[in-house]
């Protein structure tokens, strides 16, 4: 059977690789020192999507993103690796979200897309490590969920079979579709981009990107509607606007701290021979090893 | 009514340590605000969990008690705390931060349209003052988590919605028994008034669970690597080191991000909390969400080529060298001087 798959995929700073200019002196983020990233395990839940689409002829994958504008480029790379289509949710009115805001709001785009078989999303994204919005979306949208999955098993006559990677041991557990999955980093890397896509979707904008396109291209966009990557807004998806953004977030920041460590006094050492023997001697006499 | 409660996963007939790390935290928390504590347990054969419970200081216990409801499914464990909520109105929900927490706790607090704060490291009461519309909200749960990748710590409250929920990883909170002999309130509920058959919708159909393979929270001596340690190669050296005193190898994100060790052994926010009787920390740099996960080591050794990394501000000895110059050395003495 073929399938429709929605990717739920973000696009969030590369926290991994914070240097020191990554704070300012304010102690705020420096979001402009990271890099803008395809959330890493969205990746692996494309890879996902993409492997059902191989496996079942007919089926597509389309993106679905909240963000500012230039998110869109999540859209392009899910397009360069074997996406279909994708949607991005933007609007001043998205900013400031919390989970439970952000759940709604990518409900919301969901049900206007309303064809869908089956959910997939990363487990949590990399800036905030909470994994809420998967469970929080499938619950708003009245689906069941299979969280931690490692690797989707068979999709047959309307049963999901998947397996998931939890602390202490691993689970198969089915459920018919539709629903949602949440993909973990240990399940496969994403596949990389193919040349064949890139040269077709290069040109994908978004309405605003294209307002900015360089005019040599602007007579791309009628003939190959393929590149015309659809912009939702609050209105766009019907969503109740005090349940988006700020307002519609029940958590609050109360406060933001540069990281206070409790200083010790440390004594500094070369690696040298008598330096280490001492350490060493002065571990095991205080019974600390040995 | 709006007192703390406190989910408790239980496997095989255990109430996980998590749970219990929580009741000792939910104790002084409601010690605090005046009220009472509650538990809950969903499962099945769960005739003396009370005996493993009561002594944490619970007061009341709630137990849904059907075949069913083990193993853990999201749906029906949703749909009991929603309703159980719904009548008992908590102002505090606890749950661990576990794949079975970090499942649950989203969907009941999507549910409620409460908020939710994940993987909180530090739980207090205090007030807030919202100065726009003059208005003070006293005895909030301030939930204390490091963000945006371990930077920067926040500090989460949930004004108007309630409960006000927080998941908490295995490690962070100390159990502590407060009376083993306690008794308290048993409540057994009618599981079928609760969930309904199109809440089984998933099925397990196998599981098999391991013990884990590294014992990290309980060794007394911790040979960490981050990614300075540089390649996967290199990290033999910490764990020829650890074999030979007698500890465990633990990892920071970065090097468990690289692939040089498997993600059991991820010490830190994201990771396991330990509290070591010595930590050396190999070419780790020392982001907070690592720091978080051992800063309550007794004795912290710090091998850094940079004499500026940030974990040698907590570190007792700070070995400013490389990892492969260094740990040869401490194995050969150790071997030269021990029996």
């Amino acid at each position: 059977m073929s399938l429709k798959i929605i990717v739920l995929a973000k696009q969030v700073p590369d926290t991994r690789n914070v240097g020191k200019d990554a704070m300012k002196a304010d102690g705020t983020v420096n979001r402009a020192a990271l890099p803008a990233i395809f959330n890493p395990e969205d990746l692996n839940a494309l890879e996902q999507a993409l492997r059902l689409k191989d496996a079942h002829p007919g089926t597509t994958v389309t993106l679905l993103t909240m963000g500012p504008g230039r998110a869109a480029e999540i859209i392009r790379e899910g397009l360069y690796r074997g996406a279909d289509g994708g949607y991005l949710l933007t609007d001043r009115a998205f900013a400031g979200a919390d989970t439970l805001a952000t759940s709604y709001a990518l409900s919301m785009a969901i049900r206007k897309i309303a064809a869908y078989d089956l959910i997939i999303c990363g487990r949590q994204a990399i800036d905030g490590d909470t994994a809420q919005v998967g469970p929080q979306v499938a619950e708003k949208l009245g689906l069941s969920q299979i969280t931690y999955t490692e690797a989707v098993l068979k999709v047959e006559n309307g049963t999901i079979t998947a397996k998931r990677r939890l602390e202490r041991g691993v689970e198969i557990v089915e459920t018919k579709l539709p629903t949602l999955i949440t993909v973990n980093g240990s399940a496969p890397d994403c596949r990389p981009r193919n040349a064949r896509y890139v040269q077709k979707y290069k040109h994908a904008k978004t309405v605003t990107e294209k307002q900015e396109a360089d005019a040599d291209y602007t007579h791309l966009f009628s003939h190959r509607p393929y590149l015309n990557l659809q912009e939702w807004s609050v209105a766009d998806v019907k969503a109740d606007v005090v349940q988006c953004g700020l307002s519609g977030s029940p958590t609050k920041v109360k406060k933001i701290e540069n990281i206070v460590f409790h200083a010790k006094e440390s004594k500094t050492m070369a690696p040298t021979d008598n330096a280490i023997d001492e350490l060493m001697k002065e571990l095991i006499t205080n019974h600390t090893i040995g | 009514m709006n007192n703390i409660y406190v989910y408790c996963e239980i496997e095989d007939g255990i109430v996980a340590d998590v749970s219990l790390e929580l009741l000792t935290k939910g104790r002084s928390l409601a010690a605090t605000l005046g009220c009472k504590l509650e538990a809950v347990a969903i499962g099945h054969s769960l005739d003396k969990i009370d005996e493993q419970i009561f002594p944490y200081g619970a007061d009341v216990l709630h137990v849904f008690d059907d075949a069913r409801l083990s193993p853990y499914t999201s749906l029906p464990h949703t749909v009991i705390l929603v309703k159980l909520f719904g009548q008992e109105k908590p102002q505090i929900a606890l749950m661990g931060a576990t794949s079975i927490g970090r499942d649950l706790g989203p969907r009941v607090s999507s549910a409620l349209g409460s908020g939710l704060t994940a993987d909180c490291t530090s739980l207090e009461i205090g007030d807030h003052e919202e100065k726009k519309e003059n208005k003070v909200y006293k005895n909030l749960l301030y939930q204390i988590r490091p963000a945006f990748g371990g930077n920067i710590v926040a500090t989460i409250i949930n004004p108007e919605c309630r409960p006000q929920m927080a998941t908490v990883r295995e490690g962070v909170m100390k159990k502590e028994v407060l009376n083993p002999s306690a008794k308290g309130e048993v409540k057994i509920h009618n599981v079928s008034r609760y969930v309904s058959d199109s809440d089984f919708a998933v099925s397990v159909i196998e599981r098999r669970m391991e013990k884990s393979k590294t014992n990290i929270k309980g060794s007394p001596i911790i040979v960490a690597g981050g990614y300075g340690v540089g390649s996967k190669e290199n990290f033999q050296l910490l764990y020829e080191l650890a074999a030979v005193i007698g500890g465990e190898v633990g990892a920071s994100r970065a090097a468990v991000d690289a692939g040089f060790v498997e993600h059991e052994r991820q010490i830190g926010q994201t990771g396991v909390t330990v509290r070591p009787k010595l930590y050396i920390a190999c070419g780790i740099s020392g982001q907070i969400q690592h720091v978080a996960g051992m800063q309550e080591s007794s004795i912290i050794i710090s091998v850094n080529n940079d004499p500026n990394a940030p974990i040698n501000a907590i570190a007792d000895y700070v070995i400013t060298g490389s990892v492969e110059e260094t740990l040869p050395k401490m194995i050969k003495y150790y071997k030269n001087n021990t029996k």
